[in-house]
């Protein structure tokens, strides 16, 4: 029973971590709120099924398609939408979220829902753990969301555009005297969170089906993950995943499955209040607090 | 020749604006037709409405009021993306005094109003050292939560909540107590916005460390405007419980949460009249599209996309400016 | 009152931010009446002091004595109401505001009212006349001008009304003289005398040495948060330590 929450848990907590990554790129490091992250994480799951059983189109290629798609969407969003309401931080939560919305309900009326709506998982089969069996694609995501935060660790660090999104997280003015378009950087900012989402989605949705509730789901928890963690702090989305996915996985197995969620908005509620900025995040006491 | 685009108040709002308005009755009419117009708009355009379109009137007005209350908070830096918070506060007040202790919606309503507003301001009290957008996301959370919390200790009728209630005794009444509720809100939070005490408000969203400095304990005035907020949001409840007989968790939905902030946005913020008029545009707008079923969540979402992006000061600010200015081509050298 | 006892003391006051220490172990006392000023290169915990005594900081340990009260940890409203007052580095008034409405704020501080006695009086008229007291000239109506529109110069003196306009005792000022010509300077350092000549206690902390000492009754000399010399300007000047601070290595 133990072993068996340890590795669930586990699981859990790279489920959150994949979700988290992409929303924490676009909100944490480059200060661009977007709300239709849900939107863009059912949109990919549906076209890739739409490529793949509607359009006979191989797995892999649906799957780069989707991934493709996603970026352009973000990219679209942020030249057509961001760009005329950067700054008013309410606008832009209400644009990008009623985009968002228009993107998830036109799924619903044009009757997305059902069970038939799947995506193949990457292997069949399950995997022993001890005495614990978990299947394959819940270990691959484990493996995803590990590889993607190295990865995007590296790339915030060691990377140019990846320096230049943290440039213009810490100080916009200060990374314009630089010569960083903080215009182009959001852009390609807000591109790659939409293309994570995609991945994320892509390496998620085979284990359930596809659900527009499912994309509001996906937005609550990234917030979830990100505020716990700090916003803009890979290592903090790293530990909030793991506290987070840990503490549902114990009330699911020791208390009851419903209360689950609740953990969630308790450990947001309390870490507001406690440390604002999060675990892990470097604002000053200033900045978080009067 | 180059012309620039030259804004200038208007001459008839020049001359209204001292005592002198009293002597002519161009000036005064245009100081009252603003305040003329929601007066009787609410209260008079109740016998041209079916019956259905009531319904619909009494639930703009209370999303109406919940967008107001948003603006006051909003009047001093606070960002509210919990309005449900109030309502549902407000709404299982209400619906626990008339379920369990048979009180009449007479006095539900106005204790609920208090009390809602009180339980609320003493909640929030802790976070409101947080900063703009921690405290946001504090508001979106809280209400889920007390959802969550309902359904898991079944407490409060748990997922079915109370029913049965005392409804209002017919629809006009009910149209009548939201109209007043919705005239008191606007006029009052307008006055006290505009009061000194007010000034000290407004002066906290804008710098509020400069307020801090000049001796001022923002905390006790920022709790004062969430209970003003608070108390707005939970009479919406309590109003809301009894026009549906019914209390229960859908009283901390999203929707409650969001409809004002969308109203806020679209009307125009920090005026109060806009929020109202954003509502009256978003909650019609959104029962018109009704008729398209599911595509009609969709047509509102872009609507709110484009109106965000083409007036982002918002309606009431638009038409605010257009009556007191006018715009002229003139010359520069 | 006590000519011995100091008006505002600070004792071995600590502050660290994320594990640097932004103030370390400083301590100096300021008697009634006299202008002490603050100085020391960027970075060396200047305006981070000045947080600790208004309140807007807590220290991590030290304490702060005003009138021998001990006022360590007091939240900022509460030591203005005490009389003390200060000014910001970055100056930020109400925007869309004419200037004199921007002193409508501290004119309505609880301090004001009851020093007052319980009434607030016309609060524009004492406006105008504090506006004209730093320097707005009355008859071109600069102090109706919307504060969007004012210059620097005239932002910082109605930064300095703001706090004198809470009727302080003790005023303590962030770089004042920043961002200002000579000739500004020169504009202000009247007003500043007149603070004086009232009664009221200073504290500048400032860059422009030469425009400060020759105003300044005493000097302490911060660097990396410690406080590395105290007395007459020239005296801090010849100091070693100080040189080493401003100047670098080698002198």
């Amino acid at each position: 029973m133990f072993l068996g929450t340890l590795v669930y848990g586990f699981i859990n907590s790279s489920v959150l971590a994949l979700v988290a990554l992409g929303f924490n790129l676009t909100f944490g490091i480059s200060g661009v709120a977007n709300f239709a992250y849900g939107a863009i994480y059912i949109f990919s799951g549906f076209l890739t099924w739409i490529l793949l059983n509607s359009l006979g189109i191989p797995y892999l290629l649906s799957v780069f398609i989707s991934i493709l798609c996603a970026a352009l969407v973000g990219l679209a969003m942020y030249y057509l939408v961001i760009l005329r309401v950067k700054g008013m931080a309410l606008s832009e939560v209400m644009a990008t979220f009623g985009l968002g919305l228009a993107i998830m309900e036109l799924f619903r009326y044009f009757d997305f829902v059902g069970f038939r709506y799947t995506l193949p998982v990457f292997f069949d089969g399950s995997v022993a753990i001890g005495e614990v069996f978990v299947d394959a694609q819940r270990l691959v995501i484990a493996l995803i969301a590990v590889g993607l935060t190295a990865f995007l660790y590296l790339f915030t660090h060691h990377t140019k555009m990846g320096l230049a999104f943290r440039a213009i997280a810490q100080d916009e003015r200060t990374a314009l005297t630089f010569g960083i378009d903080s215009d182009r950087v959001g852009a390609v900012s807000m591109a790659f969170g939409a293309a994570l989402a995609a991945i994320a989605a892509i390496a998620i949705l085979p284990l359930g089906t596809i659900a527009v509730e499912g994309g509001y789901e996906v937005l609550i928890n990234a917030l979830a993950v990100c505020i716990v963690g700090g916003l803009g702090s890979t290592v903090g989305i790293l530990v909030a995943s793991v506290v987070i996915g840990y503490a549902q996985t114990f009330t699911a197995n020791f208390l009851e499955p419903h209360w689950m969620i609740l953990v969630s908005l308790i450990a947001i509620a309390v870490v507001l209040i406690v440390k604002p900025s999060g675990l892990f995040s470097r604002q000053k006491e200033l900045e978080e607090r009067i | 020749m180059k012309k620039r685009k030259e804004r200038i108040d208007r001459g008839i709002k020049a001359r209204s604006e001292d005592i002198f308005a009293l002597s002519s009755h161009l000036e005064m009419i245009y100081l009252l037709l603003p305040r003329a117009i929601p007066v009787a708009g609410l209260l008079g355009v109740a016998p041209f409405l079916s019956s259905y379109w009531r319904e619909v009137f009494i639930s703009t007005g209370v999303y109406a009021l919940l967008a107001i209350s948003w603006d006051m908070l909003i009047s001093a830096g606070l960002i509210s993306l919990g309005q449900s918070l109030f309502y549902g506060i407000g709404s299982y007040i209400a619906g626990a005094l008339n379920c369990y202790w048979n009180w009449p919606p007479l006095f539900t309503i106005p204790v609920a109003t208090l009390g809602g507003g009180l339980v609320c301001a003493i909640m929030l009290l802790p976070v409101l050292r947080l900063r703009g957008i921690y405290f946001a996301m504090v508001t979106l959370v809280l209400p889920l939560m007390f959802s969550r919390l309902v359904e898991a200790t079944r407490i409060l009728g748990g997922t079915e909540g109370l029913t049965g209630l005392t409804p209002f005794p017919n629809q006009l009444v009910a149209l009548y107590v939201i109209d007043l509720a919705l005239l008191s809100a606007l006029f009052g939070f307008r006055r006290i916005i505009d009061s000194d005490y007010g000034l000290i408000v407004r002066a906290i969203s804008d710098n509020d460390r400069s307020v801090m400095s000049a001796g001022f304990n923002i905390h006790w005035y920022k709790s004062q405007v969430v209970l003003l907020g608070a108390a707005v949001g939970s009479f919406a409840g309590a109003f809301g419980t009894h026009v549906d007989m019914f209390a229960g968790m859908p009283g901390f939905a999203l929707d409650y949460s969001i409809m004002p902030v969308a109203a806020a946005v679209v009307g125009g913020m920090g005026t109060f009249a806009g929020p109202m008029v954003g509502a009256f545009i978003l909650v019609p707008l959104s029962e018109i599209l009704r008729a398209l079923g599911a595509l009609r969540i969709v047509f509102y979402g872009l609507f709110l996309v484009l109106f965000v992006v083409a007036l982002p000061e918002g309606l009431f600010h638009y038409m605010q400016r257009k009556y007191h200015q006018c715009e002229r081509w003139v010359e520069v050298e | 009152m006590n000519d011995i006892s100091p008006l505002l003391s600070v004792s071995n006051l600590s502050k660290s931010f994320g594990g640097i220490m932004a103030v370390y172990n400083v301590s100096f006392e300021v008697t009634e009446g006299e202008l002490l000023g603050i100085i020391g290169p960027n970075g060396s915990g200047k305006t981070t002091l000045v947080n600790l005594i208004t309140g807007f900081v807590k220290p991590l340990s030290g304490y702060i004595e005003y009138r021998g009260r001990d006022i360590t940890g007091w939240a900022p409203y509460k030591i203005v109401t005490l009389g003390i007052a200060r000014t910001f580095q970055m100056v930020r008034p109400f925007y869309q505001l004419p200037a004199f409405k921007n002193l409508i704020v501290p004119l309505y501080s609880p301090r004001v009212k009851r020093m007052a006695g319980g009434k607030y009086g016309d609060r524009d008229a004492v406006a105008l006349d504090l506006l004209e007291e730093v320097g707005f000239e009355r008859d071109a109506h600069v102090s109706y001008k919307v504060a969007s529109a004012l210059p620097q110069g005239y932002l910082k003196r109605l930064e300095l009304a703001k706090s004198m306009a809470l009727r302080p005792d003790l005023i303590i000022m962030d770089e004042l003289f920043s961002g200002l010509s000579l000739a500004e300077v020169a504009s202000i350092v009247p007003i500043i005398e007149k603070l004086r000549v009232q009664g009221k206690t200073l504290i500048m902390i400032e860059h422009r040495l030469k425009e400060l000492f020759r105003i300044a009754d005493r000097v302490i000399v911060l660097n990396y948060g410690e406080k590395i010399a105290e007395g007459s300007g020239e005296e801090v000047m010849e100091s070693e330590s100080v040189k080493r601070a401003y100047l670098g290595r080698e002198t």
